[in-house]
């Protein structure tokens, strides 16, 4: 039996430095702005930020140790359910690292479908997190005019593999099937509409001046500390550190492919938001070259019904849309793996925050968070 | 001019039947319940209106439906939310004040009112033409504030409680530029009747009259008032990925309701007097000596012009919320120190020197 916990036994658990004066609020778990079951205890001075505490834990499901128990063609459905907004990305990760253990050369036509799924992620992600964030601000017509085009993205997705949120498409080998007919011209359709609409975002958002006042100047992470911090992806290319995986570790043939890596040396919110406007431009660049050049062939490899691992240990890192997404692979030999560990950016990421908020207004908080792109269960798992 | 049944010739047809019927104290009873029994249907007339209206405004801007289940294109969507509304449980939290916390709601409303009461709605149509009615209005939706202040510490919540005090520094911020925004169409007509303000503008409305300074008189007024009315970009009383709901986190059912429907009476309050004052009230639109079409704009009723140029506001303010991010408390308050008051202040001189100069048409 469990023992009733007792997390508030002493009152003054968290108030440790407590002063007088101090106005403490509790932001979350259930709270619009936390986008998920995040808890953030807030000190405040006035509407000024003193301290913030994420805790964490609310939608802890121990997904590491349920991979123990699941099978290397297993593990990979339970991962789609922790950064839900990059499914895809995860499932490639953990199909590479299986690979890697497996020693495994995959066809070329599936590479090329990994990669376009990829970069179709990346996009819809940053389509939610465009809108969301915009809604954090106050604003809330761009979230109905970005999910008009991540919506034609989840049509993509439904077409190809039956699911708009959990695909579940990358399997160790290859992916699951082939594409649909209608692939090509669908995604054809999708970057011609997103070239034509993503000006209206730069109208709405991007040089509206209430919006930039929000944005610059605001959530200060200087170079140094997105590094000392483990900040990866756009939150820390805002702040000019190099850090695209696709770039530094090539995986699946991104080193073959015409893109940039986006930087900025803002520092800032804004800085942040529009390293991932740029970089919706690059993912379309990306998906250009590659629509018209889906080799024939196979789409998954010849692979042994049941998976067994050598002894060993393997890692394998990709660019999710929030940041370096790694897993961790420690194999005994067996059908399952003797230990799982992900490192998912959005946890680095959530932990500059509090360095980041202190001094700034509540309000600033909101928009803050907004540009780290948290997705709580990928922070929890 | 063929004037039609018009709203003003109803009242006196009422009150010439009432005075033949009954002696002059009942005249008056029954003339005051009549009056306020129409305002509080103009009340829900109002919400309801509103209501659909803010929701079709914003699914046309973010392209979408909206409402459109109940009722021919869903009109009467609202009036099924106001039945939910009803019959939903008012609660109040354990810890908050009880009194104070059933009591804001009301102050809210009656507030909303009040302020109903100067407002001419069409010619010779007014419940109430005082002398000083711009400066009854403004002294009367001061109170709005306090009902806000209320509502957030009897809530006895830490959200409530900010959003309540940020809705005090920025209400009393506001009105002052509000206030002076006012003045300069006061010092231009030399009354503070409502009636003789759009008697005023007669030969023109104020904004097309009083050159640049009262356009610039009309512009800072639109931004005070979605401000003092708590409206979007300036919602920070309950900015609501902020602090949830603000003030009123903690009202459900009918309390809330009432919050809901006093915000946008306000709005509809605050509309009407910048149309009162800038865009002529009831008066129709002429052009100088087109007699053709002057006589044309005549025809319409007075009634339908005062409507047409408040719910014209009402569609801008509507329009701002659905189109910009919110502010945040320090930016807010600069804009109206370091900005908004200053130039309304310098505008105030122009004004002064123009109506004593009767540079004005």
């Amino acid at each position: 039996m469990y023992r009733e916990t007792t997390i508030v036994a002493d009152e003054n658990q968290n108030l440790a430095a407590k002063e007088a004066g101090d106005f403490i609020i509790n932001v979350g778990p259930q709270h619009p702005a936390t986008h998920g079951v995040l808890h953030l205890v807030i000190t405040l001075n006035g509407e000024t930020i003193k301290k913030v505490e994420p805790h964490l834990g609310f939608i802890h499901r121990s997904i590491e140790k349920m991979c123990e128990s699941l099978t290397y063609r297993q593990f990979i459905y339970v991962t789609s359910r922790m950064d839900y907004l990059s499914s895809h990305i995860n499932n490639h990760a953990c199909a590479l690292c299986v690979e890697k253990g497996m020693q495994v050369e995959i066809p070329g036509r599936a590479k090329v479908i990994r990669i376009l799924m990829d970069e179709l992620t990346r996009i819809a992600s940053h389509e939610l997190w465009l809108g969301a964030m915009a809604m954090d601000l106050g604003a809330f017509t761009p979230f109905f005019h970005t999910f008009r085009e991540r919506e034609l993205i989840n049509d993509i997705m439904e077409e190809t593999c039956g699911a708009r949120l959990t695909m579940n498409y990358i399997v160790p080998g290859g992916v699951m099937q082939d594409i649909h007919p209608n692939f090509q011209k669908k995604v054809k359709d999708f970057v011609k509409q997103f070239t034509s609409k993503i000006g209206e975002m730069d109208e709405i958002v991007t040089g509206n001046t209430i919006f930039q006042n929000r944005m610059k100047g605001v959530g200060i992470l200087s170079k140094e500390d997105a590094v000392s911090f483990g900040c990866t992806g756009p939150a820390a290319r805002g702040s000019g550190v190099s850090c695209d995986t696709r770039k530094i570790f090539p995986y699946e043939g991104y080193e073959k492919l015409q893109f940039d890596e986006i930087l900025e040396n803002g520092c800032d919110s804004f800085a942040r938001y529009m390293i991932r406007i740029r970089e919706m431009q690059q993912s379309i660049r990306i998906i250009e070259q590659l629509i018209d050049n889906i080799p024939e062939g196979d789409f998954q490899a010849k692979t042994k019904a049941v998976i067994k691992l050598p002894k060993g240990e393997f890692y394998q890192r990709v660019e999710t849309a929030r940041g370096q997404f790694g897993v961790f692979i420690v194999s005994e030999g067996g059908t399952t793996p003797y230990r799982i560990k992900f490192r998912s950016p959005g946890f680095s990421n959530l932990s500059a925050l509090d360095h980041m908020a202190r001094g700034s207004k509540l309000g600033d908080l909101v928009a803050m968070m907004g540009t780290l792109d948290l997705v709580i269960p990928d922070i929890d798992r | 001019m063929g004037q039609m049944i018009s709203l003003s010739e109803i009242s006196k047809i009422i009150d010439n039947w009432l005075r033949a019927t009954f002696n002059p104290t009942w005249t008056l009873i029954i003339e005051m319940v009549i009056a306020g029994v129409c305002v509080i249907g103009l009340f829900a007339v109002l919400g309801l209106v509103l209501v659909i209206m803010e929701r079709k405004v914003s699914a046309w801007i973010q392209i979408r439906l909206g409402p459109n289940r109940v009722g021919p294109k869903g009109m009467f969507q609202s009036m099924a939310d106001t039945v939910k509304l009803l019959v939903k449980e008012g609660l109040t939290p354990d810890g908050a004040d009880k009194f104070l916390f059933n009591l804001a709601p009301l102050i809210a409303i009656v507030v909303a009112m009040l302020l109903m009461a100067p407002i001419a709605f069409a010619r010779d149509f007014q419940m109430w033409d005082i002398n000083i009615g711009v400066l009854y209005v403004s002294a009367v939706s001061s109170v709005m504030v306090i009902s806000i202040l209320m509502a957030g510490w009897a809530s006895n919540n830490k959200y409530s409680l900010l959003g309540a005090m940020r809705s005090g520094a920025q209400i009393v911020s506001y009105e002052l530029s509000a206030g002076l925004s006012i003045i300069a169409i006061v010092i231009l007509t030399g009354s503070l009747s409502f009636n003789e303000i759009v008697h005023s503008q007669v030969d023109g409305w104020w904004i097309f009259k009083g050159h640049i300074p009262v356009l610039i008189a009309f512009v800072i007024f639109i931004i005070a008032a979605t401000a003092e009315t708590n409206r979007a970009p300036f919602d920070l009383a309950e900015a609501e990925s902020e602090l949830t709901a603000g003030f009123h986190t903690e009202y459900s059912g009918m309390k809330f309701a009432l919050f809901f429907l006093a915000e946008y009476v306000n709005v509809f309050i605050v509309c009407a007097i910048g149309a009162t004052l800038f865009l002529g009230g009831w008066m129709p639109f002429h052009i100088g000596s087109w007699q053709g079409f002057n006589q044309v704009m005549d025809y319409i009723p007075s009634s339908i012009w005062f409507m047409g140029k408040t719910f014209f506001l009402i569609f801008l303010i509507m329009w701002f919320r659905w189109t910009f991010p919110r502010l945040r408390i320090d930016q807010l308050l600069n804009l109206e120190w370091k900005y908004l008051l200053p130039i309304s202040m310098f505008n105030l001189l122009l004004v002064t020197a123009m109506a004593i100069l009767g540079w004005h048409f």
